[in-house]
């Protein structure tokens, strides 16, 4: 049983000083108060506090699963009337296969290595899951802030029974043969996305858009995998020589002050690992946050050029329609419910992109200064070891 | 990448013979000697590896560090100054850490090794103390192709009055440094003496060089050699006694030196080396010494023991210098990254953000690189040179069992002898007991040079382990000291890169 502490982490994330709509603030409130870690799920406690008379209570709790938010998700994608906004990005599933994987070899490997070596590891390990653990716990929980902060989205009937249903949902994940469905449907979106950009928009806004926000998130893409990569070096043991090996070697040569340089490389090892795990919260956790958010503004783009082309075919269809004198009447009203559609979209559409860039600017800059404050807390840390050591070698001179 | 634990280097003989190419293709006489007919050569030589190999070209101890281990980071200048200031066997002072481990590859070679010590020296020498600094620079490749080879300045520099000036140079090429290394040890080693090894040779790296590849793995293997160099020069003549020898003073001064032949594969001499080896290699398994001394049973046990343990080390540090390239080649690829990112973005402000992360990373990039190269000379070097070094130490150890055996030899022989004399005694044939009476007489005298020459040797073994057991503690205390400096100013310069930073990130608006 975990308690987490994710605020700050949700926060860098989505700066609520900086939400759409600040007096929402008071009247829906949500987080994810505890969560739990099982055999092969994990189990958020969704809290909620609300004045909306919506909700039977003012205060209340439930317990969901990954499979839960993911169908919270999908539900609005599908939802017709949500076409004009950006659908927060669904949180990724919860993984620690690889976590999971490293423990139990230790486990195995017990006999083989002596119980200080042992300890060290399970507690570096279980440092390790619970890392992965909160985070996981974070991006959830930014999703159902997200959802909550939107105009329209809070409103959302599934959102209130998600919130409020204390029952299990009962959706069970996909099956093979919808999962399969699914990988078609987007195969297609994507072909049919690629011809929907080629056409030009009059509007110079979403032109700008559309051209920016390509660029963009492939840019965002690249640096968020390569900022993974230089992390994952980071976090590298084999930065710092093998500690048992200096000290055998140290108390062979009689060099027992050495003793204090391997305490303090130790030491200094432990500072690196910190800093290569801020740096992953801070920067990998914020790159690959807007890189699901920027792909959810590019579907939000599509949808509209979706529409767009749909009303200028409606257009093309009620004028044979007219010129042949047939099924008028039925292309016209097919004509305005796509102008209508297409209206809509653009209308909300441009608010959305504008308060997208609103949310990353402020996101990023909280990130970034705060990780030029821990990178800054930690090198003096590293740096006054530092210099104590070497104060007390070259006094033994 | 791979960690690569270094091997044990190959005692010596399989590519030294045949890698002094240098020399191997220079002349064309010595080519006709040592073609074809030195893959047999090798052949021999590879029968006769092994870390205790009596080899002349055992890797002898190289005191280079302990010279500098009593001052730690005075500038050049102030170096000059103190020299001329006359030696005084005062311990410097330490002064706070001002040069920084940049051997960055083609600059000068950093001031790691340029400092002078006034080292409290044996007094038994008498003389002056020790007063001297050689550094190994200008690296310059002399001749085309095969053919070419590098020449490498020495520059001593020393008050003492063993020399007739007190600054002088001369151009050396790494087969004369082989020759120099020879020479000492076919004198010192069988005596006990424990002389520093050679830096290793090396057919890739010299084949590079020759070929013209001015690459940085070039150049890398050139200030590597060229620092290894100067710590084999400084280690030699930190020792008293080879300080003193001629052929050293012979190699540090004279502007011609004899060129080194007995360092090529098939001169007689090396020939003559391997067929020592190989004998060596027999004779030594079958030495059993009845060791009536403990200390020597204990210390052999010890270096026995920091073997294994220093190589651990080295190939642990080894995989580190590795590893944080490969952080320093990632940290420059999302340095890149995050440039283009920050061309994209269309908010002024964090655009502008973005691009001072970039070239905040591209920095760290570059101390990352620096940090590799600090780990690498000061560390990884320091350990390669004690992995060597106990090697010429097990070796020198292996003399004194050597010794003992011709010792026991010879009263074997005498006793032979006695009883054949005896035995002579009651056959009638004056001319044949005169003989035996004449060998015993000679026999007498060999047994008892033989336990001189025991007792010598075990005696110059403990002075010299003695000594050794000195340098290595301030070898490894500067070193250590050296290189949390080096750790201390990447700490400084990220604390500076990251504030000069955080105001532009808050800028974001």
């Amino acid at each position: 049983h975990t308690e987490t502490h994710t605020h700050t982490h949700t926060d860098s994330l989505l700066p609520r000083a900086v939400n759409v709509d600040l007096q929402t603030d008071a009247t829906l409130q949500v987080d994810i108060s505890d969560a739990l870690s099982e055999r092969d799920k994990v189990k958020f406690t969704v809290h909620t506090k609300s004045t909306l008379p919506n909700f039977k209570q003012n205060e209340f709790s439930v317990v969901r699963q990954h499979e839960e938010f993911i169908w919270l998700h999908d539900s609005f994608v599908e939802n017709e009337d949500y076409a004009g906004y950006i659908i927060p990005p669904a949180p990724p599933r919860p993984d620690f296969d690889a976590s999971r994987e490293k423990l139990q070899k230790l486990g195995e490997g017990e006999g083989s290595m002596t119980k200080e070596e042992f300890t060290k590891m399970k507690q570096e390990l279980e440092a390790e899951y619970l890392a992965i653990f909160k985070k996981t716990v974070a991006m959830h929980e930014v999703f159902l802030c997200r959802v909550a902060a939107h105009p329209v989205l809070r409103k959302d009937l599934n959102f209130h029974v998600f919130l409020e249903y204390n029952q299990d949902l009962s959706v069970r994940g996909k099956n093979k043969k919808e999962k399969l469905e699914d990988f078609f449907k987007n195969v297609v979106k994507s072909a049919d996305g690629v011809l929907v950009a080629g056409v030009k928009d009059v509007d110079d806004f979403f032109e700008h858009e559309k051209t920016f926000l390509l660029e963009y998130h492939n840019r965002v893409k690249d640096a968020s995998a390569k900022s993974d990569r230089m992390i994952r070096s980071h976090k590298s043991k084999k930065l710092f020589y093998n500690l048992q090996d200096a000290v055998a070697s140290w108390e062979l040569m009689q060099l027992m002050f050495f003793l204090k340089v391997s305490e303090l490389f130790e030491k200094t090892r432990k500072i690196e690992a910190r800093v290569a795990a801020d740096e992953d919260l801070k920067l990998a956790d914020l790159l690959k946050y807007y890189l699901r958010e920027s792909q959810a503004a590019k579907d939000l783009l599509y949808r509209r050029s979706r529409s767009l082309v749909d009303y200028e075919n409606a257009n093309k269809a009620l004028d044979k329609a007219r010129a042949k004198n047939r099924d008028v009447l039925q292309a016209e009203t097919s004509q305005q419910l796509c102008c209508h559609k297409f209206e809509k979209i653009s209308e909300s559409a441009k608010q959305e992109l504008i308060d997208f860039k609103t949310r990353r600017v402020a996101a990023f800059r909280k990130n970034l200064v705060e990780l030029a404050e821990l990178e800054l807390k930690h090198a003096k840390g590293n740096l006054q070891l530092l210099q104590s050591c070497l104060g007390v070698l070259k006094g033994n001179t | 990448m791979a960690d690569t634990a270094r091997d044990p280097p190959p005692a010596h003989t399989d590519f030294q013979e045949l890698e002094d190419g240098e020399d191997l293709f220079l002349e064309p006489a010595v080519i006709q000697e040592s073609g074809p007919a030195s893959l047999p050569a090798e052949d021999i030589s590879a029968n006769s590896n092994g870390p205790k190999q009596d080899s002349l070209f055992d890797d002898d101890p190289e005191d280079l560090f302990a010279e500098a281990t009593e001052e730690v980071s005075l500038d050049s200048p102030e170096r000059e100054v103190l020299l001329s200031d006359g030696p005084s066997p005062a311990i410097t002072p330490i002064t706070p850490p001002t040069s920084v481990i940049t051997p960055r590859i083609g600059l000068a070679h950093d001031d790691m090794f340029t400092h002078s010590s006034f080292d409290e020296i044996e007094e038994e020498e008498g003389g002056d103390s020790f007063d001297m600094h050689i550094s190994v620079s200008d690296p310059e490749k002399v001749g085309d192709g095969m053919n070419a080879y590098m020449a490498y300045k020495v520059t001593t520099k020393t008050s003492m009055s063993l020399f007739k000036t007190d600054e002088f140079s001369v151009k050396r090429r790494f087969s004369d440094f082989l020759g120099l290394h020879s020479k000492l040890a076919s004198k010192y080693l069988h005596i006990g003496y424990i002389v520093p090894p050679a830096p290793e040779k090396s057919i890739v790296g010299m084949t590079k060089v020759k070929v013209g590849k001015e690459d940085q793995s070039s150049n890398e293997f050139v200030e590597k050699r060229r620092s290894a160099l100067e710590r084999y020069l400084m280690r030699t003549v930190k020792h008293p006694i080879l300080l003193k020898d001629p052929d050293v003073l012979q190699f540090l001064e004279s502007s011609e030196l004899p060129r080194a032949v007995s360092t090529q594969a098939l001169s007689s001499a090396g020939l003559l080396r391997m067929v020592n080896k190989a004998a060596d290699a027999v004779n030594k398994m079958t030495i059993k010494m009845n060791e009536s001394d403990a200390w020597f049973e204990e210390k052999q046990q010890h270096f026995e023991n920091l073997d294994v343990q220093l190589r651990k080390l080295h190939a642990s540090v080894e995989s580190l210098v590795c590893h944080r390239k490969e952080l320093s080649v990632n940290t420059a690829q999302f340095a890149k990254s995050a440039a283009m990112l920050g061309n994209s973005e269309d908010h002024t402000a964090l655009s502008r953000a973005l691009s001072q992360l970039a070239e905040v990373e591209e920095k760290i990039d570059q101390l990352h690189q620096d940090q590799a190269n600090a780990d690498f000379y000061l560390f990884s070097e320091l350990l390669g040179d004690y992995v060597r070094l106990i090697t010429a130490v097990k070796g020198v150890f292996d003399h004194r069992m050597k010794t003992w055996q011709k010792w026991q030899d010879s009263q074997l022989l005498l006793q032979k002898k006695r009883e054949a004399e005896a035995k002579l005694q009651f056959t009638n044939k004056p001319d044949k007991l005169q003989q035996a009476k004449d060998e015993i007489k000679e026999l007498e005298g060999k047994v008892q040079q033989g336990e001189r020459d025991f007792e010598q040797i075990s005696k110059t073994i403990r002075k010299e382990v003695s000594r050794f057991e000195k340098e290595r503690v301030k070898d490894f205390k500067m070193i250590i000291i050296k290189y949390l400096e080096s750790l201390v100013q990447t700490q400084q310069q990220l604390i500076k890169y990251w504030d000069a930073f955080l105001p532009e990130a808050k800028a974001i608006s």
